[in-house]
């Protein structure tokens, strides 16, 4: 574990991804605490306030402070990617590492079938869930799960067919083991690291679908400051107060080249061959 | 390329648009609406209801009603839409033509810009220029489509004041003002598009500039622009068509935000306007021509892409 953060701080984009990663994590934890005003407080009289040693980062239409919804809001934000992330990628590895492990006539209708359900664009796709499912955060959260998994099930699939040759896998099925066990227990360990390095791409992805889905009104719901979602309400003031739009903006960029930073430094580490 | 290899292909695309079919016909099965109570409104009497229901097929089973509805979705009839009445087909193409309009223009510009850039990028490879453009394209890979949109259209309606924030005119009404009202969209388009396009020929473009023809295309002593434009760029720009239409399948979906913030009437908004008013058989038939569009778009890659490669043979 030591060994591979070494590998990973020793280029400058690790060390950025890694700083990045562990300030947002600080934020997600500690962010309401952190925050010099509360999220919801108004105040009339300090409306569309520039930048300053009363509001660092401004205050918006109503008044309330920029940064202090910045940082309650990363709660709203980033662990519902993570969750969603988590959750498509446990999906798309159970379906990958399923089909490898039937092989066959078997491998090869569930990933055509797969593939065509990749066919159909994320945010397509998660729109139509959404909708069926109702706006909401974890509803949105759900939809994104499921709109990442063909997409794991593909990437877990081609590392598994490979584990699937190996000979420990081949004694547990001779040995008469149940597919649960061969899939979970054999197969699923030994296909981590390349799901991992996925997964953690992917969480930059979930956390700018996810606030897309805000931003088109179908994921998190006002007053919550999802970031998303403070994006969505500056638009209409973009001219008079372009710090409410801007703020927001740089914290999902910011948390999206974090985790995709990171995730680039993990398959670094992890491939120590491949240098470019 | 066998004609096996291409009858294949074409029965994988098929297969494609019948799974999509599946879904969007199952997850609108799901929607907690009821079509003939969005269509008669609240006070609708209970035997208008069942007439309309009987008239819908909403009573048949469900594999009934979808062997019906794909049936009507092959001959193109997607039904009538719940909101204005008029049929959904016509007018969910005249939306899509207006999209294509978008996506063309911009991945026309993006490749203008994206190919050369690339190439750039790798012939400095490690220096400054390389490592600006490098940090561009992470940036343009990290910004979701609403915040460079947002941003974009904050900085350049201020700069250029004369380009209008939103709307569309058709350019066979008045080629001016559609370009004019078009210019905003596809720049935001196309900056999220180079960044892709960019990172992919850089690295092909480092890959062919170590390859043996281009060394043997040098001691013949051809001119260094010959050599990267004839051999080198010819060469990259391979992969780069895959990479495309993969990104003309973002495209789409980016095209739903980019369409929502510069009020384009096309495929999208389309969409968007559909499922915030529960609009089952707009949503219908919008899912099922993007799905489409992009299931012929990326058939139509694989094609070019094995006409082009003789090195790879098809059986």
């Amino acid at each position: 574990m030591t060994e591979l953060l070494q590998r990973m701080i020793r280029k400058p984009q690790g060390v950025i991804g890694l700083t990045l990663l562990v300030a947002l994590a600080i934020l997600c934890l500690l962010g309401p605490w952190l925050a010099p005003y509360g999220p919801e407080k108004m105040d009339f009289l300090g409306r569309f306030r520039a930048p300053g040693w009363q509001n660092w980062l401004g205050a918006d239409q109503f008044g309330r402070d920029v940064l202090s919804r910045l940082l309650s809001g990363a709660r709203a934000t980033v662990p519902m990617a993570l969750a969603a992330t988590l959750a498509g990628s446990a999906i798309g590895a159970v379906i990958g590492i399923g089909s490898a492990y039937l092989g066959g006539k078997s491998d090869e209708a569930i990933m055509r079938t797969n593939d065509a359900v990749m066919a159909i664009p994320g945010l397509l796709m998660a729109l139509l869930l959404v909708s069926t499912l109702g706006n909401g955060a974890g509803n949105a959260v759900v939809a994104i799960a499921l709109a990442f998994a063909p997409g794991m099930a593909r990437v877990t699939r081609s590392v598994a067919l490979a584990v699937r040759n190996q000979d420990y896998v081949k004694a547990a099925v001779a040995r008469g083991e149940a597919a649960a066990h061969v899939i979970f227990r054999e197969m699923l360990p030994n296909v981590m690291g390349p799901i991992i390095i996925e997964a953690t791409i992917r969480v930059s992805f979930a956390v700018m679908l996810f606030a897309t889905l805000s931003f088109l009104g179908l994921g998190a719901q006002p007053p919550a400051s999802e970031w998303g979602l403070m994006v969505a309400d500056a638009r209409q003031y973009m001219h008079r107060a372009p710090w409410i739009l801007i703020a927001p903006s740089a914290a999902i960029a910011l948390s999206a080249i974090a985790f995709n930073l990171v995730g680039d430094a993990l398959r670094d580490a992890l491939n120590p061959r491949d240098d470019r | 390329m066998s004609f096996a290899w291409l009858l294949r292909r074409l029965l994988l695309m098929i297969y494609t648009v019948a799974i999509v079919c599946v879904l969007v016909f199952a997850i609108t099965q799901a929607l907690p609406a009821d079509a003939a109570q969005t269509l008669l409104g609240e006070n609708a009497s209970p035997e208008a209801l069942a007439a309309v229901r009987t008239r819908l097929g909403l009573d048949d089973p469900v594999w009934l009603q979808f062997v019906h509805w794909v049936a009507r979705a092959v001959s193109g009839n997607f039904g009538v839409s719940m909101r204005t009445g008029l049929p959904v087909a016509p007018e969910m193409l005249t939306a899509l033509s207006r999209s294509l309009l978008l996506a063309a223009g911009s991945l026309a510009l993006t490749l203008l810009v994206a190919v050369p850039m690339g190439m750039f990028a790798a012939l400095r490879q490690g220096r400054v220029a390389d490592t600006a453009t490098s940090v561009i394209a992470y940036l343009g890979v990290s910004l979701p489509e609403f915040v460079t949109a947002t941003v974009l259209a904050l900085l350049l309606t201020d700069i250029v004041p004369w380009l209008p924030a939103t709307g569309y005119v058709s350019p066979l009404e008045n080629i001016g003002l559609a370009l004019r009202h078009l210019a905003l969209p596809v720049l935001t388009v196309s900056v999220i598009l180079v960044a892709h396009v960019m990172r992919m020929m850089r690295s092909e473009t480092l890959d062919v500039l170590q390859s043996d023809y281009v060394r043997a295309a040098r001691l013949k002593g051809l001119p260094e622009r010959t050599v990267l434009v004839r051999h080198v760029m010819g060469n990259a720009l391979l992969p780069v068509i895959t990479i495309v239409a993969l990104d003309v399948g973002y495209l789409l979906g980016g095209i739903i935000v980019i369409e929502e913030i510069f009020a384009i009437p096309g495929i999208g908004r389309a969409l968007m306007i559909a499922i915030t008013t529960r609009d089952l058989p707009s949503i219908q038939a919008g899912a099922m021509i993007m799905a489409t569009t992009y299931a012929i778009t990326n058939t139509l890659a694989d094609v070019v892409y094995a006409l082009l490669d003789r090195r790879i043979r098809y059986d």
